[in-house]
């Protein structure tokens, strides 16, 4: 496919590829790609570990009836032993896991992390476009966070922290919740979306201007196509955020009143913007899996995809279609039917491109060379999970079922099958892939198969009793219930500490290949791997392409 | 090289400039609702009629509506708010009026205006208001009491359309809010 040798570097021998600057140089004022994505894969799972944390602290609140432990949790932190403070946390709690976990873990890991490393790579550019405006999204989004962090510190009204949900609906926003704590998360979500609008137009420009010398677009890999989608949501759907949360701010603290019925505003505007950017933003998340997916499921097929343009063409389908489906998410604020029947129809719409991904990925697989490396077990485990994930998302996508199942456990079930199996499924599919590249170690594939499997178990023992949950009327976002749903809740409680299990295996699996893995050369994968990472050393040096490869 | 980082220059442009288009579309949704909500009707907003156009709508002898009155205060405000009558009969395309009886029970003067909308939200766009307190604001005196007309009628148009010819009744809510001498921005 392309004529680069690692040793073409050299030939320019004033330009050491593989000159590093100091410690504090290379990782504070970064302008590498590799190392900006490493940076991120790093924060990525630091605010993993913490947003995982607190769903483990909600679960095990959650284990049996009853309130056992958020007035202590509450005292701990500095707030009252009361239980309205300690239900308070659990607000807060919600919030953070919410928005930690969407602007702080799949975001910076999927488009950060590995569309730093790979993107430019892959279309055989030597860099980003705007190497230093990189290292801005960076700092910016490492900044975003402690600033929500600190909000949970500050007084949010009822108790410490914002306890508005991560939709930060108004009024409980806004006059339901005084003290800095929400003006705090707000700040955060601006420098968060300003982090990742500049990411996207990086991205933008990266792959329209900087592609190799043959390297035309229905060339690039679908990677690539799936992270120059995720950036034009990015970029069409962020700034409706930035302007919804605006006016949130200008509410809250300027005496404005877009969203106060008293002034002549409308609360359900709010609904409308952060859907507007919401719905998009659910892509966000998912598309670049789709792309890490596409990669890993022809390589151990040793197949090209089936379909390469259809596949591309579903995610720019599925982007477009993402932007005029957003009024599902609030089937119940009292819109006409007429609206609800369009809303519906559009949303049953995106099953069509999604279903052309999931059949063409089988279709990869059929005849194919297939070998069940670990990387190639979590895009499995990622087809299976999206899928039950997207019927019940048809399921909901029914304007009169919805008005039942709106805020409901089932709900809840829904959305994390598609993200927090499905997204977080395509990154250990990606980390597993990547690993021997970015470190030029291999990885314990014994631990990788045990990682895959309890960790498998595990958040299905988690989120599929919530189906039934949901369906039996349990709202989202309580700590308490009734008896009846205890049983469930319970067994969801108890899948939480198999997933923990797995997550061990995870981290020592880590550890084992940076210092003791053993060393790869180019291209562990063999013949399935056909993109341009595995024509570099592992790892790939500091500067690469010095020389642009051409693609035939 | 040159014609590289011109390139990258250009795109970085025209993708910031789309970012700022749709701060600016992010911004113009509210008046671009309020706009949409006024003319078609949407959510139940009710449409507001000049003199001349209502002198020129047939009236429907045999076809009857019945209008419902609710009134609102929002919390804090110290009115007494309510209709004269809790609900009219009428014939469509017939007009009439309502009083509603306000009274200020604080001690202070006091300012507010109403919101307003009706529902089922699909007789909205012909629900007709000629003359309605809730197009100004009012104020009232210490124990000062006022009585404020509406006069509307329902558009005989509602019997063309197919959403809406079945509705029988309709429910004509107003909410008094204080008019706060800071939160007229919005």
């Amino acid at each position: 496919m392309t004529t680069i040798a690692a040793d073409a570097d050299h030939a320019h021998h004033d330009d050491h590829a593989d000159h590093k600057p100091g410690f504090f140089v290379r990782w504070f004022m970064s302008t590498n790609h590799k190392d900006i994505g490493t940076l991120y894969l790093i924060f990525a799972i630091c605010a993993g570990i913490i947003g995982s944390a607190l769903s483990g602290l909600m679960r095990l609140e959650l284990a049996q009836e009853g309130i056992q432990y958020l007035p202590h949790w509450a005292a701990m932190l500095g707030g009252e032993e009361t239980d309205t403070a300690g239900k308070h946390f659990w607000n807060v709690m919600i919030t953070a896991h919410g928005l930690i976990m969407v602007f702080f873990m799949v975001m910076p890991a999927i488009i950060g992390g590995f569309g730093n490393w790979f993107v430019p790579i892959m279309i055989g550019a030597p860099d980003m476009a705007f190497p230093r405006m990189n290292n801005i999204s960076f700092w910016l989004t490492f900044v975003a966070f402690f600033m929500l962090f600190g909000s949970m510190f500050v007084s949010g009204g009822s108790g410490l922290g914002a306890g508005t949900g991560w939709t930060v609906y108004a009024p409980l926003s806004t006059s339901g919740s005084t003290g800095p704590a929400v003006d705090m998360v707000i700040f955060s979500l601006h420098m968060a979306g300003a982090a990742s609008i500049l990411g996207a137009i990086n991205f933008i420009t990266t792959i329209f201007n900087m592609r190799a010398p043959g390297m035309t677009l229905h060339k690039m890999p679908l990677f690539v196509w799936s992270v120059l989608v995720t950036a034009f949501l990015l970029l069409l759907s962020l700034p409706v955020l930035a302007a919804a949360i605006t006016m949130l701010l200008t509410d809250r603290n300027f005496g404005t009143a877009f969203y106060d019925a008293a002034g002549g505003g409308d609360p359900v505007l709010y609904q409308h913007l952060f859907w507007f950017f919401g719905h998009p933003e659910v892509y966000i998340m998912i598309l670049p899996g789709f792309g890490i997916v596409s990669q890993v499921v022809s390589t151990f097929s040793k197949k090209p995809v089936f379909g390469y343009l259809g596949m591309a063409y579903a995610m720019v389908a599925i982007g477009v279609v993402g932007f005029i489906v957003w009024a599902h998410h609030m089937f119940t604020v009292g819109m006409r039917v007429d609206l609800k029947m369009y809303f519906t129809a559009a949303t049953m719409v995106i099953a069509v491109p999604t279903g052309i991904k999931i059949f063409s990925w089988l279709a990869t697989m059929w005849g194919g060379s297939l070998s069940f490396k670990t990387p190639m077990l979590w895009a499995l485990g990622f087809i299976f999970m999206f899928t039950v994930g997207g019927v019940t998302g048809v399921v909901l996508a029914n304007g009169g079922v919805d008005q039942n199942l709106h805020d409901t456990y089932y709900v809840v079930a829904h959305f994390h099958y598609v993200l927090s199996l499905g997204a977080v499924f395509a990154l250990f599919a990606g980390f597993y892939y990547w690993i021997p590249k970015m470190s030029g170690r291999m990885y314990s594939e014994w631990m990788g198969q045990l990682h895959f499997w309890t960790f498998f178990i595990g958040v299905n023992i988690v989120f599929f009793p919530q189906h039934f949950l949901g369906q039996q009327g349990m709202p989202r976002r309580y700590p308490d219930y009734a008896h009846a749903f205890e049983y469930w809740h319970h067994i969801s409680s108890l899948g939480y500490l198999v997933v923990m299990v797995g997550l061990l295996f995870f981290f020592a699996n880590v550890f084992y290949t940076l210092f003791a893995g053993k060393k790869v050369g180019a291209n562990p994968w063999g013949e399935g791997a056909t993109t341009l990472e595995w024509t570099l050393s592992s790892p790939p040096p500091y500067h690469q392409f010095n020389e642009l490869p051409r693609i035939a | 090289m040159q014609l590289i980082a011109r390139g990258k220059n250009r795109t970085a442009m025209l993708a910031a400039l789309l970012a700022l288009g749709m701060v600016a579309l992010g911004f113009a949704a509210v008046p671009l609702y309020r706009l949409f909500c006024r003319v078609t009707g949407f959510a139940g907003t009710t449409m507001r009629v000049s003199e001349e156009t209502a002198s020129a709508v047939p009236v429907i002898d045999n076809q009857t509506i019945s209008v419902r009155f609710d009134s609102n205060t929002a919390p804090g405000l110290g009115w007494t708010f309510r209709p004269e009558r809790p609900r009219d009969t009428l014939s469509i395309g017939q007009r009439d009026m309502m009083i509603f009886v306000a009274r200020n029970l604080t001690d202070r003067t006091v300012t507010a205006t109403a919101t307003f909308n009706v529902t089922p939200s699909q007789a909205g766009p012909y629900f007709a208001k000629v003359q309605c307190f809730c197009f100004t604001e009012q104020t009232l005196a210490p124990g000062e009491e006022i009585r404020m007309p509406v006069v509307y009628y329902v558009d005989p148009k509602i019997l063309e359309d197919p959403d809406a010819r079945d509705v029988r009744e309709i429910t004509l809510s107003y909410t008094f809010f204080p008019v706060d001498e800071a939160a007229t921005g919005g």
